[in-house]
């Protein structure tokens, strides 16, 4: 097992369920409910002070769990990094990195926005590229390239849901 | 939502004021609006707006071939566009395994260091400007536009490049532009003086900057800084450095730091770092490997499944891409690490206490670009 991985599961038994090596890469796979848990060990305990990127990725078929929700940390006294993985259902909220890393703010967002996954605790948890009217989550597989018409949240009588400002037939007038 | 709607809100019984700055502001360099909170010329609290500018990049890149999703990155931040062709073409070569032939590293290199001097004069003439220098501005882009007649000469585009490959370089370096410059990189040093002689010690430029919007190291690593806001705080850290990539790991160069986390001390690092590229430029000059410019990658890419980030050190901070791959020939999913967004999110720390005119300044010195922020 490689020392990363060794330290983290001697801090944290039980929450590592998988470690993979790619290309120099070390991801670490961790039961979902004790992120915040794998968090705090990581920053306080193994020194990994800067959190690098938070990101999901959707395989929509997939039967263990619809999403991966990915955060990678970097340490400067070595210069190393960890990936952090958990696999998730659709619905099932994940804690907030932000106690430990307020930097985790806009990524979960960026991830809410995008994927419509909750992160239980965050302390604004508001779309972030799309504007507030909008209905659905882009980066999700099921959600068309070419875009769905979400209407106009702030008129809602005139332009529903499917109904929106558009130059094609069926927009309201 | 309703006070959003209006572009200026009073605060029942008190002398509050909510005021939308932007989205259309040439200060905001861009699309960027902040809702701003204020009493007086006093700013109690920011709230960065963004999302005008989001055409779905990321969703677009996975209906792409890898060598087609190479012009989308130049659209991201389009001011910086051979670093996003870096961070993304390596990426992909490092899940391939592949591993790209000297020379075209070394005309990466090159590429890469000579648009991290455009974006620093874009980034410098601007923010003179916005503070109310206004000739730095043309004497910065009179520089970079030498940079761009450059990049015209290689690869026939001056600002969205498309010039790397997934494997190599496109094409070969065409005759007599190594000389051509070095001309520029002897030129460059006595222009950069210059410019330091307008601004540096320049009482009114020192009493915009100078303690405006300050940061402390350990809250700059916190809030996920990186590139020259996290420097200008006094932390040593440079992906060049500190995850080498190409040919960074035989080069000399310093990585400059600041003392005091503030606006002025941003400025200096990024004046230091352009004399830091052009001892770059000037190593690469020197040795000229030989050989192929492009290594052996089949013409459809096809990358084994599994998942990898690459980064780079962009001129405003880490810039990395995170690819999934499920074999096929496009990615399942690719992810950009924006610089410029992640940096710009601790802008209400930095101005909350400080005058409307600060914000300018604080704009300016985060050197965001809202392509890359909205993706």
């Amino acid at each position: 097992m490689h020392a990363q991985v060794e330290e983290l599961v001697a801090l944290v038994p039980e929450a590592v369920l998988e470690a993979v090596d790619m290309a120099g890469q070390i991801t670490v796979t961790i039961v979902p409910e004790r992120a915040l848990e794998v968090f705090r060990a990581c920053a306080d305990r193994l020194g990994y002070g800067f959190l690098v990127d938070c990101t999901a990725v959707d395989w929509k078929d997939r039967t263990e769990g619809r999403f991966d929700v990915v955060w990678w940390l970097h340490r400067h006294r070595d210069e190393r990094r960890l990936r952090l993985k958990v696999r998730i259902a659709e619905g099932v909220e994940v804690a907030t990195a932000t106690p430990v890393w307020r930097t985790a703010n806009w990524m979960e967002r960026e991830v809410w926005d995008m994927f419509g996954i909750r992160f239980a605790g965050h302390p604004n948890l508001e779309r972030i590229l799309t504007w507030e009217g909008f209905n659905g989550h882009p980066l999700r597989k099921d959600f068309p390239v070419e875009g769905i018409d979400t209407g106009a949240a702030i008129y809602p009588e005139t332009y529903p849901p499917g109904g929106g400002p558009s130059p094609k037939a069926g927009g309201a007038q | 939502m309703s006070t959003d709607l209006h572009l200026i809100q009073s605060m029942p019984d008190s002398e509050e004021m909510e005021v939308s700055f932007g989205p259309q502001h040439p200060a905001t360099h861009g699309v960027l609006r902040v809702m701003v909170r204020l009493d007086g010329e006093r700013i109690l609290d920011a709230r960065p707006i963004i999302g005008y500018l989001h055409r779905g990049t990321e969703k677009l890149f996975e209906t792409m071939y890898y060598n087609g999703c190479v012009p989308h990155t130049d659209r991201l931040d389009y001011t910086t566009a051979a670093a996003n062709n870096q961070a993304f073409v390596g990426a992909v070569e490092k899940l391939l395994g592949v591993t790209v032939p000297p020379r075209a590293a070394w005309i990466r290199m090159m590429l890469a260091e000579m648009q991290r001097l455009a974006s620093h004069f874009i980034w410098l003439g601007t923010h003179a400007l916005d503070i109310g220098a206004m000739s730095p501005f043309f004497y910065t882009f009179e520089e970079r536009d030498k940079i761009l007649d450059r990049f015209e000469e290689y690869c026939g585009a001056r600002l969205t490049l498309n010039a790397m490959r997934v494997g190599g370089q496109p094409y070969d370096l065409p005759e007599g532009w190594t000389g051509r410059l070095r001309v520029f990189v002897d030129q460059l040093p006595a222009r950069i003086a210059e410019w330091e002689r307008l601004l540096t010690n320049n009482r009114i430029w020192k009493l915009r900057t100078v303690g405006v919007g300050v940061i402390s190291a350990a809250d700059a690593v916190n809030w996920g800084l990186t590139g020259p806001p996290l420097r200008g705080s006094g932390v040593k850290w440079d992906v060049r450095k500190a995850i080498p990539y190409e040919g960074y790991d035989q080069v000399e160069f310093d990585v400059p730091i600041g003392q005091n986390g503030d606006t002025y001390d941003r400025y200096l690092v990024r004046m230091e770092e352009m004399r830091q590229s052009l001892r770059i430029l000037r190593q690469c000059l020197d040795r000229e490997p030989d050989g192929p410019v492009m290594a052996k990658v089949p013409k459809v890419i096809k990358p084994p499944a599994g998942e990898v980030y690459h980064s780079v050190e962009g001129p405003k901070g880490e810039l990395g891409f995170y690819l999934v791959s499920d074999g096929s020939t496009q990615p399942y999913r690719l992810h950009v690490r924006p610089s410029s967004f992640i940096n710009l999110q601790v802008l209400p720390e930095l101005v909350r206490g400080h005058l409307v005119a600060d914000l300018i300044a604080v704009i300016g010195t985060l050197d965001i670009v809202l392509g890359e922020i909205d993706r």
